[in-house]
Parts: structure tokens; sequence; C-alpha cells
């Protein structure tokens, strides 16, 4: 019990974090409130499938493609959608509903509403302490924390990091100090959005691939987002884990309360930031205090 | 008498037919007068009068958002529970219309001053995200106690407001009047009567700067809070005895962006906007429905527009209009027909500075 807990939370902590992460970058360096982010995560899903189902690509060929076009395909919105009303924060969150409803409904014109399957990279399972543990679960974890891992190293250590840690702070002097500010957010929301396709290829074979999936997970990830604090990729992290964990616990102690799901995490949101209205980690100016 | 009938002529021509924004709306709820009175099509009735509903809850989301500055993504929330108290009360206890419609804008009030704890703590989009949760958290209570709320499948068997569809159409657009006039009044600046539009809109500009001049700007907020709950739960009963099933599928997610969508589309900030955005959108996807085009080509259809209309007009369609036909005079703030030369209040010349 406690330990299918704890594997099933880390799965699904992880997999929000990864969407947390790329969510709170699009926001704290591009200044996009990307309601649309998981729209991304399940496209991903839907060209894996497309290629390994439809065009027979092998799995792991296909698994990259899609991670590949997935971030490209960020880049383009970014370019002709995104910047072009980058002054008007509404807009930015109608453009991207507008954009996920659009993609959610091609998906449904092509594929229609039936739940469809990929098959697991590896199968079979390991018994650890007991209780049986499929590969696609411990590889699902391990994935991730070497993707957040990957993140952390290159937001910390590398230049590209630094100039995106620099434009987060403040864009105008980044703009003064010789970054090309524009191309940074674009390369920030390809990043953003291939974050979003690595935890969808590692959910996928997991959960089922519909044209629906982008719901519920885009509520966990907004719920996470805001109690880490938004803009802060760390607090994001922590978030998305806690809010994995709670969900996870309370779906195995009640399972009938397996509809509360989404509650459970925006009433653990609300009432953190009743007590800390910036969110765990985040920062919150004296003028903007109320 | 005589000369009572002469001051409304001389107001009618000097205040009416003088801004061309006037004569549209005037023109407008003629033309929605003369349907009724033209056609009986029960089809092209049922489309108008879900058109007006949603057109007061479009509204409704303006006074919050366009005036105060509140992103509210859980609109649907108070719609929702105006329909569920309503539905409640009209099957359990058999209350007729006329009660429960009060009733259920006054469940959707209260749950509104409930939202309004957290959100008066928070702003901009923590407010947003936060408001984003509520209608969730309900469609998760609905779904546990399925046996009182009928579940996914809703509450069905409300009685219908009146017996003629007719009788119906025009007791919606009486609604629906007297709405857009209460909304826009309360959030007018101009407003002789009802002073809170220009403090919404100090609030909206700087609330810091607000609150330093003495405006208790907690008060406001909330009352802005709550008279937007209480449109929307008109809007959410009117459409429970409209529809005369009641599910879960007015809480849902996409249902708070459609606010967000006409609201924009139309143009934030003014009553009209979202009513314009309603009116456009609304019929526009379901006449698509009519030429055989199915749900999902609708829907793909109306993204698009969206996409469209907020790349080339990024503060909506009626300020993008209305900006083409009417100039405001720069010294005595009264508008006028873009064709003027000079203003027709305290003749200013109007085009001062601006190339021809």
């Amino acid at each position: 019990m406690l330990e299918m807990i704890i594997i099933n939370g880390l799965v699904l902590g992880g997999i929000y974090a990864l969407l947390a992460v790329g969510f709170s970058l699009a926001f704290g360096v591009a200044r996009i409130l990307n309601m649309g982010h998981t729209a991304f995560y399940m496209i991903t899903a839907f060209i894996v499938y497309i290629a390994h189902r439809w065009l027979t690509v092998p799995l792991l060929p296909a698994v990259c493609f899609s991670i590949l076009i997935t971030g490209i395909l960020g880049m383009g919105c970014y370019q002709l959608l995104f910047d072009r009303v980058k002054e008007h924060e509404t807009a930015i969150v109608i453009i991207s509903i507008a954009l996920a409803m659009l993609f959610q409904e091609i998906l449904l014109l092509i594929f229609g509403g039936h739940h469809r399957g990929i098959p697991p990279f590896l199968s079979g399972f390991a018994t650890i302490a007991g209780i049986n543990i499929t590969y696609q679960h411990l590889l699902t974890i391990g994935v991730t924390f070497f993707t957040l891992g990957g993140v952390w190293l290159l937001l910390a250590k590398t230049k590209l990091g630094l100039s995106i840690r620099a434009i987060s702070q403040d864009r105008e002097i980044a703009n003064l100090m010789g970054l090309d500010v524009a191309r940074i957010c674009k390369i920030t929301i390809g990043i953003s959005t291939c974050l979003a396709g690595v935890a969808s290829v590692m959910i996928a074979p997991i959960f089922m691939v519909h044209p629906l999936m982008w719901v519920s997970p885009l509520i966990i990830t907004l719920a996470a987002v805001v109690l880490g604090g938004l803009g802060s990729i760390k607090g994001g992290a922590i978030g998305a884990f806690i809010l994995g964990f709670a969900e996870t616990t309370v779906v195995f102690i009640i399972p009938a309360a397996s509809f509360l799901r989404g509650a459970i995490s925006i009433s653990v949101m609300i009432l953190v930031l009743l007590f800390r209205p910036q969110g765990l980690f985040g920062i919150i100016f004296e003028e903007e205090l109320l | 008498m005589n000369r009572y009938m002469f001051w409304l002529i001389e107001w009618f021509y000097g205040e009416v037919l003088a801004i061309p924004g006037r004569v549209i709306a005037l023109a407008f709820f003629i033309l929605l007068f003369l349907v009724g009175v033209v056609t009986k099509n029960p089809y092209l009735l049922d489309t108008l009068i879900i058109t007006f509903i949603f057109s007061i809850y479009a509204a409704s989301w303006d006074v919050l958002a366009g005036f105060t500055g509140q992103i509210n993504l859980g609109h649907a929330f108070f719609f929702g529970v105006a329909a569920y108290v309503d539905a409640l009360l009209n099957i359990h206890l058999g209350l007729p219309p006329l009660v429960t419609i009060p009733l259920g804008s006054i469940g959707a009030v209260l749950v509104g001053l409930i939202m309004a704890l957290p959100a008066l703590r928070l702003r901009g989009v923590y407010l947003s995200l936060v408001t984003l949760g509520f209608p969730i958290i309900l469609t998760g209570i609905i779904l546990v106690f399925a046996e009182f709320t009928g579940g996914e499948f809703g509450l069905s068997g409300i009685s219908s407001l009146s017996s003629s569809k007719l009788f119906d159409y025009y007791i919606m657009l009486a609604v629906m009047l007297v709405s857009f006039l209460i909304m826009f009044k309360f959030t007018s600046v101009e407003s002789k009567i009802i002073r809170v539009g220009v403090i919404l809109r100090a609030i909206f500009e700087d609330e810091i700067t607000a609150r330093s001049s003495g405006i208790n700007t907690t008060r406001y907020k909330v009352l802005s809070f709550a008279v937007s709950a209480a449109f929307a739960g008109i809007a959410g009963s009117l459409y429970a005895h409209t529809i005369r099933i009641v599910g879960p599928s007015t809480l849902e997610l996409l249902f708070s962006f459609q606010a967000l969508i006409w609201t924009i589309f139309g143009g934030m900030g003014t009553i009209y906007g979202p009513v314009a955005g309603v009116f456009i959108l609304y019929p526009l996807t379901e006449f698509l429905g009519v030429y055989g085009a199915t749900e999902n080509f609708r829907i793909i259809v109306l993204t698009l527009t969206m996409i469209v209309i907020v790349l080339f007009m990024p503060e909506g369609l009626t300020i993008w209009v209305r900006d083409k036909i009417e100039i405001k005079c720069s010294r005595c703030k009264v508008g006028n027909i873009i064709t003027r030369e000079c203003c027709r209040v305290c003749c200013a010349p109007l085009h001062l500075g601006k190339r021809k």
C-alpha cells in the first residue's frame, strides 16, 4: 500500500513536475501564461501514436522525433502568434486556450473520441520489497528525474541558462547587456514544449491517448505552479510532487473519491494561498502586498 | 405635456441619433423586438433565447474582469451554482420560476462572497488560477453525491418558464435589457446615478493609489464580485428553466473560458462588447450546424476566428469599430460621430493634430 502510493506518487508527481517546470519557464522568461501548455503534451502523444502505429517507425526514433516536432511546433506558435500580442496579457490567455481547443478538435476530427494505447518501452516487472512494479513505471521515474536534473544543469551551469535567468530577472537590462531577448525567449518556449513532450511520451504507455487528455493535467499543472510560486522553477517542481502525492494518497485510501482528484489538488492550492499568497517559493514585492 | 414631448424628442435627436454607437444599439433592440413579431420559428427563437442568456453571462464576467481587473477564470461557478440551486428548489420543493430565479441568483452571490475570500488576498494571475479551481471542486462534489445531484447526467424535469415560447422570448428580452442597463450604469464612469463605476475604474488603473485616496478598495472589489455573481446567477437560473436539464456541463472549464472568449472577442471593459461577442459568435456556430457542419468543424471555425480577431484587433471588435466611427471631444469628453469637424457640445475642433 505505502509502497504503491510512493511509486505512483513519484510517477504522477514527476510528470506534473515536468509540465510545471515547462510552464514556469514559459511564464518566467517569455512572460507567456500558456493555458495550452498541456495541449503540446497531448500532441506529442498523438505524434508518437501516428509514427509508431501508422508509419510503423520503431518506438525509440518515433519518441525522439515527436519530442523534436513538438519543440519546433511550440517555437512556431510563439513566433507566429504569441510574439505578436505580447503586450496584451489577456490576449495571450485567449490565444493559448483557442490554440489548445483547435488542436483538440483537429485531433477529434481525425481520431474520434476513442482511447488509444501506446506499447510500453519495456515490458515485464520487477519485484521490490514484495510488490510488483512494471519496468515502465521505473523507467518513467528515472527519465523524469534525469530530465529535471538536465534542466537544472542547463539553467545553472551553461551560458544559455545564464541568459535565460538574466532575462527572467529583468528583460530590459538583459537586452542592454547585449542578449538577444527574442531569440532566447523562442528557445525557452522550445525547451518548455519539449519538456511537455517528454512528460507525454513517458506517461502515454501508462495512461491512454485521447484528444481530451490535456484538460486534467492542465488544472493540476496550474495548481502546482501557483502552489510553488509563479515563475519559481524549483517551486513549481516541488508543488507538482506535493500534488502528485496528495492525489495518489487520496485515490488509494478512498477509491470512491477518484472524482475528487482535481478538487483535492485545487483545495490544497487554495489552502496554501490563503496563508501564503505568493505560493511556497514565490517572491512578493512590498508594493504588491494587499 | 407638450413641453415634455418636445423635450423627449429633443433629447432623442441630440443624444441618441447624434452618436452612431447608440443608434446601432437602438436598432439592434428594435430588431430583436421585431423578430418575435415576424417569425414563430421555434428553432430561431430557441437559439436567440440561449444567446440572450449567454450574453448576460458574458457581460457579468466583464463587470468583474473589465472594470476591476480581476480575471475570473471560473465564472461558470456562479452560473452552475445558480442553475443547480434553481433546479433543486424547483424539483424537490416545487417552487415556481418566479421564486427560484431570484433564489438561484442569491445562491450565486453567496458563493461569490466565498470565492471573494481568497480573492481579496490575491491579485493578478494568482487570483485567476484560484478562481479557476472553484468549479472543479464543485464538479467533484456533485459527482460524489450523485443520488442527490443527479451525478453525471444531471437533474431533469425542471418546469419551463411559461407555456408559450413567444412569451418566453419576450421575458428573456426584457430581463436582458434590464440586466444590461443595470450593469452598464453600474460600471459606467460617466453615470450620474450610480457612482461606483468611476471608483472601479480607479481600482483597475492603480489599486494602491485608489487606497491612498481613501477608497475602501476591499469593499468595492467584494461589491463587484457580488454584482457579477448575481447576474451570472440570473443567467444560470434562466438557463435551467430554458434547457430544463442541469448537468455538470454548466460548471465545465471550457464554459468558463467561453465567457472570456466572447468578451475578449467583443471588447473588454465595455458592457456592449461581450454582448456583441455573444450575438456574433454563438449564432454563427449554431447556424454552421444547420448547414451540415459537425460540432468539431464548428469549434475549429470558432477558434480560428478568435485567433485572427485577437491577432489583428487585440482590443476587441467593438472597440475597434467604435474607434472607427466615434471620436471623443478632447475638451468636454462627449462622444461625437467621426465625420464631425467640431464637437457638438462645446464646438472644440475634434481632429486637431491628426493627418487627414
